[in-house]
């Protein structure tokens, strides 16, 4: 029987099928972060269970901590937060799992620090309470988001108890032109599809304009499968893969390497083999895409108008009309940053066109590095400097303003230009009105105080 | 976990698509780490108005509905952040079922988890629920309509089980399976 590479995935990972008709699916690798995990890792501190590999569970704080550049190791970024970070850090102390503090060297948002890493890896299996797990299947490992008590089940257990979602594969055909981004693909895939358009499949992404994707543009593109509802998102792992993990931290080394490098280059979808949905699109016909509304399917070409079959609620939230010009909407924040557009080449792409400019007035802009690692390269490389005297402000890593938890955040009613994942309705914070674009677009819409393509700056600035 | 079987209530007819777990609890509203206490945040962003005053507009706030237990609603129901502490809230305030024509993938895994029945059927069916709705979970039935769901994910409900004790049951399968993965795939390990 011919497989696809979510069939090899699966099952080699079966463990059984039980009476359910579920199957369960043994879990190589947990991460957990300090939001979702905090209450995970005391609730099975509480029961007297244990992690059963406690050394294959790892745990980041991101999703509330401080982004001033001087945070202390407690410090949220919202009143009342530190009670996160600090039971985060006593349950991680008491079940000896694998800890990325604060203060860490190593510490980022989960999905930038993972493969960062090298913890996630093709073949494995990696589960963490965070919708946007499934980003880590551009190496090559399933990888899914879960809730809080499947996270206890797999680390008491080892198991999760799962039923096999159905397939779908989408082909990208062609080559992306010239300044576009995964962000872009993703969003014009998501608009295509719609917000349920995935139907809770396992999407496998193949194609030769996804070969040519760095493994950075690979985990933005899969970042976002979850946001037109795929259960995950995966991609062949290939010789770019290998060469992203090779000397990574926790890849295998020496004879396990090759080991490794041998099995991960056979992990893939057979010839013939047959998907529950087979769709074919073609890069030539992606453009910059920017979200209008409040799902990110709710997108469209840079250029183009809000269509004329809007849903109203969407229209009233984001103080826009149908036929309005995405590029003729003014700006009062713009934001790069979050586990989909953080990345060292994410920060190259938007600090090539600040140079030189200046944010206009009346517009916030910030740029908050995916992880420690990033942070440092970019330093090294002076984007900080670039981003400074462009007037954005540079913080420390963390989710920081692609979600609002309380705290600061940009004013109601201000529309913000963003290179993060949701655009729902207060997601940034109440009233805040979210576009949702890739980091080059962000970038040149701060310097032109109004939504703008890159490709069109002379005309903006 | 409290088991499901029979239950009648009022159903809350909170309509539309791709309603999110932000709008379901915001993450403003998760101030502790705990699984309970998390009802006053369901809904905020729509059940409150200034200074925290019910919104008499929003659903849960009107006369009739202010007990309910089952939620109706669109397409897409708890898409977005697997926050579990949507499904605990619902649990919280009292909410024994949701009824829409799909879920998110991890908002309906959570709900099984938690003693809430998600219920999966066509919009139409649902434009003709309540107020008063009935739910036969061993027999399928919701006001004498049937619907589809998966056999381990009844068991569960019904029975009320503690997932992590059911699967502890198969430790010894688990063992052999990492022992032999161990061998066949050392680089893993």
């Amino acid at each position: 029987m011919n497989q696809t590479l979510f069939d090899k995935l699966w099952e080699s990972h079966t463990v059984k099928t039980l009476d359910s008709g579920e199957s369960l699916i043994a879990i190589d690798r947990i991460f957990l972060h300090e939001r979702t995990g905090s209450v995970a890792l005391e609730s099975i501190v509480e029961a007297g269970r244990k992690p059963r590999t406690p050394s294959s569970v790892f745990c980041t704080i991101d999703h509330i901590v401080s982004n001033r550049v001087d945070r202390k190791v407690d410090e949220a970024r919202m009143p009342g937060g530190d009670i996160f970070i600090t039971a985060t850090r006593e349950a991680a102390q008491k079940t000896g799992i694998n800890l990325i503090d604060v203060l860490d060297v190593d510490q980022g948002i989960v999905h930038v620090i993972s493969p960062e890493l090298g913890i996630a890896q093709p073949g494995l299996t990696l589960v963490c309470p965070d919708s946007h797990t499934c980003s880590q299947g551009a190496l090559g490992a399933l990888a899914w988001g879960i809730g809080s008590t499947d996270a206890e089940h797999a680390m008491v257990t080892g198991t999760l108890r799962v039923k096999k979602p159905p397939q779908m594969r989408i082909s990208v055909t062609g080559t992306l032109g010239r300044g576009l981004t995964a962000k872009d693909l993703a969003l014009h895939i998501i608009a295509k599809f719609g917000a349920s358009g995935a139907k809770r499949c396992a999407v496998e992404y193949s194609g030769e304009a996804i070969t040519a994707l760095s493994i950075e543009e690979r985990l933005t593109l899969c970042n976002m499968a979850v946001e037109f509802a795929a259960f995950t998102a995966v991609i062949a792992p290939d010789e770019v893969t290998v060469s992203y993990l090779k000397e990574k931290r926790y890849a295998p080394t020496g004879v396990a390497w090759d080991e490794a490098k041998s099995s991960w280059l056979n992990l893939n979808t057979d010839h013939g083999a047959i998907y529950d949905y087979d769709y074919a699109i073609d890069a030539a016909d992606v453009k910059p895409t920017v979200t209008w509304g409040t799902s990110p399917a709710q997108a469209v070409a840079i250029d183009a108008v809000v269509p004329s079959d809007a849903n109203l609620k969407a229209l009233a939230y984001m103080d826009v009309s149908k036929g309005t010009r995405l590029s003729d909407l003014a700006i009062g924040g713009a934001f790069i940053g979050s586990c989909t557009n953080a990345r060292l080449s994410d920060l190259r792409s938007a600090a090539n066109i600040l140079k030189g400019h200046k944010v206009a007035s009346g517009v916030t802009a910030i740029c908050v590095p995916g992880s420690m690692a990033v942070r440092r390269a970019a330093e090294e490389e002076g984007l900080d400097k670039v981003f400074k005297q462009a007037g954005f402000e540079w913080g420390a890593p963390g989710c920081a303003f692609c979600f609002y938890a309380g705290g600061d955040t940009f004013a109601p009613g201000t529309r913000v230009i963003s290179s993060t994942n949701r655009n729902f309705e207060g997601r940034q914070g109440p009233g805040v009105r979210t576009h949702l674009a890739s980091p080059a677009v962000v970038a040149a819409s701060a310097i032109s105080g109004h939504i703008c393509d890159p490709q069109h700056m002379s005309e903006g600035v | 976990m409290q088991p499901f079987q029979l239950h009648t209530g009022i159903a809350a007819p909170l309509l539309g698509d791709n309603i999110d777990t932000d709008q379901i609890i915001p993450s403003r509203e998760m101030k502790t780490v705990s699984k309970t206490g998390l009802a006053s945040g369901l809904f905020a962003g729509q059940r409150y108005i200034e200074g925290r005053v019910p919104n008499p507009n929003f659903i849960l706030n009107i006369a009739g509905f202010e007990d309910a237990t089952i939620l109706l609603s669109g397409r897409n129901f708890g898409c977005g952040s697997s926050r579990e502490h949507a499904v605990w809230a619902l649990k919280d305030y009292g909410f024994r079922a949701v009824v829409a024509e799909s879920f998110g993938e991890i908002f309906y895994n959570n709900c099984v988890r938690n003693g809430i029945l998600p219920i999966q059927i066509s919009a139409d069916m649902i434009a003709k629920m309540g107020p008063n709705v009935t739910i036969d979970l061993p027999n399928q039935t919701i006001d004498s309509v049937s619907f589809d769901i998966p056999a381990g994910d009844k068991k569960m409900l019904i029975e009320g089980l503690d997932m992590i004790d059911q699967t502890l049951e198969h430790k010894a399968e688990i063992d052999d399976f990492f022992k032999n993965d161990k061998r066949v795939n050392s680089w893993k390990y």
